[in-house]
């Protein structure tokens, strides 16, 4: 009685092994491994047949597994991977500069069973100094072009004071620190949400030391909360600084410069509070903000503040535009951080800004006209290849 | 159990966070300081965990293992790899940033500042050239006149359609950037321009605060939502 039942399973393992042997699917052909051009380097491109087993109904390939090794009988390790259908991927974990490397590329099936490639290679990763492709060759360009502008017109701006044009709301920033003062409240400067490396936040710092010395002229308070642990010194510097150059270091506190949370919520919620328990005169908004911005404009206006806003998100421009009294759009910001300062530093990199917005414009005009003209005039055709094209 | 007392709990933080449209009271000034407390805690352990941790400690060797088997089969014949080194130089400039703490080399504390800023700025140009400027101004190279084509023959009204949309595109960026140069003072046909390109901004800041202010209220309806179902279960 017993031996029928023990045939199953062994009838069972029998046709499983068999299922099993048919299983490893075909390994990739013809492996091929170059060096990856325009990169810093470490990186390898493969490119192959696939599998012929990626579309078999039963157990078909799933992915590739990229191996590397720096000699054909070293162990092989794994370097990336790619998807059924890849004829191509890029080795990078752990490759090294100058150093030649092996590849294998295995092809996995669905039951985890694979299949290893012929050994391919050596490929020896480089880095290029220079990228080859046009879209980089016309960023340097640019970047020479802007770069020289702003150079140039910073020894000019050394040299003789350069127009800039007035900007509404400049003038505010003085009589929002009047109105301060006058009315014996502090003024409270938020410097955003960015990084200390946005420009926007680099500009909003160049206003603060301005109003942060006619703060400490007048004698009044100026209050800065700060979001970001890296910006938050940084206002400290500025602001002692401002205090040091008025003449009246004693008067600078660490405690009115000082870090809050750095999350976005609880920092608005804080920054609210402060707004209505010391009723500031005058609020600046000077710098990064996002979702924030209505929140603090308009706990402002409700604490009978005058506001003025400067940021160069856009979504943004149109909250301040709609709660504060005065808004610095975009770009004005920083001209007013140059206006203000007259830094031969800020005010020539506002003129060659305007040099490369009349570039801008130019090449915008030119290429309008030779998508009309390209055929008919020739330049209008070298232009477009140039500046247009791929 | 503990789910009902945490949604009270969200439940009454929330009620007390809004108590402030009425104006500032006890009661939102104790949500407010759990709020920013909660918070500086939590990004205090998170940073120390996700950050502070993987990326230093880590790495150098000093805590966890390398998980990559490629990474550590190409370093096994080196004690420390290049990539390690740079971690340490990020340490050496944290550290530097506390010496704000020491009032006398508090100066030591401009250098890692100095050296985030102008990195970050130099990186940033390539990225802001390549997407503000010449991205921008492939994508400014339209046709005024723009034929469109079904079935062979000239769709006159969707090119004049698409013709229109074309022009009020090259001249909404050419008016506002004259708007934006500050080289010359706003008078004659260049402040005219200026005028035409204060407008275009202006029609774009109404279209981004409506459409901000319709994904607010569906913030709102989703508190009020919690409010209303989750804690109290008013609605099914």
């Amino acid at each position: 009685m017993r031996k029928p039942l023990l045939a199953v399973p062994f009838a069972s393992l029998f046709l499983f092994s068999f299922a099993s042997a048919q299983a490893p699917p075909a390994p990739v052909t013809n492996l091929e491994a170059k060096d990856t051009p325009n990169d810093r380097g470490e990186q390898v491109d493969l490119s192959w047949t696939v599998s012929p087993d990626e579309n078999r109904a039963a157990n078909p390939v799933i992915g590739y597994q990229i191996l590397a090794a720096p000699a054909p009988d070293s162990p092989f390790v794994p370097t990336g991977t790619a998807s059924a259908g890849s004829k191509q991927a890029t080795a990078k974990d752990g490759l090294k500069n100058g150093k030649p490397y092996y590849f294998k590329a295995r092809a996995y099936a669905m039951d985890s069973s694979f299949a290893e490639s012929e050994v391919a290679g050596p490929a020896v990763p480089k880095g290029q100094w220079w990228n080859t492709k046009p879209n980089y060759t016309r960023i340097f360009i640019g970047m020479v072009f802007l770069v020289g502008a702003i150079l140039y017109n910073i020894l000019r701006a050394k040299k003789k004071e350069l127009y800039i044009r007035p900007i509404a709301g400049i003038n505010a920033i003085d009589e929002g620190i009047g109105r301060a003062t006058e009315m014996g409240r502090p003024i409270l400067f938020v410097c955003g949400l960015g990084a200390a490396s946005d420009a926007a936040t680099i500009a909003a710092f160049s206003v603060l030391g301005r109003v942060a010395q006619k703060v400490a002229q007048y004698q009044s308070k100026l209050i800065v909360p700060s979001y970001d642990p890296i910006v938050f010194p940084i206002c400290q510097d500025v602001v002692k600084g401002a205090y040091i150059n008025a003449g009246r270091p004693e008067a600078y506190s660490d405690k009115d410069v000082f870090f809050v949370v750095q999350d976005q919520f609880p920092y608005v919620a804080a920054v609210n509070g402060i707004m209505l328990r010391e009723k500031p005169a005058t609020n600046f908004y000077l710098g990064k903000f996002f979702a924030e911005s209505l929140i603090l404009a308009e706990t402002g206006f409700q604490a009978g503040s005058i506001q003025i806003a400067g940021t160069d998100e856009l979504i943004q421009m149109a909250f301040f535009i709609v709660a504060c009294d005065f808004t610095l759009i975009g770009e004005e910001l920083f001209a007013a951080s140059a206006y203000l300062s007259k830094e031969p530093e800020q005010v020539g990199s506002i003129k060659g800004q305007d040099w490369g917005k009349v570039v801008f414009a130019s090449l915008t005009i030119l290429g309008v006209i030779s998508v009309f003209l390209e055929s008919k005039i020739h330049f209008f055709s070298l232009f477009k290849k140039l500046f247009v094209a791929e | 159990m503990p789910e009902m007392v945490s949604i009270t709990i969200a439940g009454f933080l929330t009620l007390g966070i809004m108590s402030f449209v009425y104006k500032d009271n006890p009661i939102y000034k104790f949500c407010e300081s759990v709020f920013i407390g909660v918070s500086a805690g939590f990004w205090f352990v998170s940073i120390f965990y996700q950050s502070l941790l993987p990326q230093l400690t880590d790495k150098i060797g000093l805590t966890g293992e390398l998980a990559d088997s490629a990474l550590a089969y190409y370093r096994q014949s080196s004690s420390l790899a290049s990539a390690q080194w740079f971690n340490l130089i990020a340490a050496a400039l944290g550290i530097m940033m506390l010496m704000r703490l020491l009032p006398k080399i508090g100066w030591i504390s401009r250098w890692p500042l100095a050296f985030v800023i102008g990195s970050i700025a130099g990186l940033r140009l390539i990225g802001e050239l390549q997407t503000n400027i010449i991205t921008q101004i492939k994508e400014s190279i339209l046709p005024l006149w723009a034929p469109q084509y079904v079935d062979g023959s000239l769709n006159l009204a969707a090119s004049v359609g698409q013709s229109l949309t074309n022009i009020v595109l090259v001249a909404g960026i050419l008016t506002g950037v004259i708007y934006f140069f500050f080289s010359k003072e706003h008078k004659g046909v260049f402040g005219g321009a200026a005028k035409v390109g204060i407008w275009f901004l202006m029609v774009t800041f109404g279209a981004a605060f409506g459409l901000t202010v319709m994904s607010r209220m569906s913030l709102l309806i989703g508190r009020i939502d919690f409010l209303l179902r989750d804690w109290l279960h008013w609605l099914g």
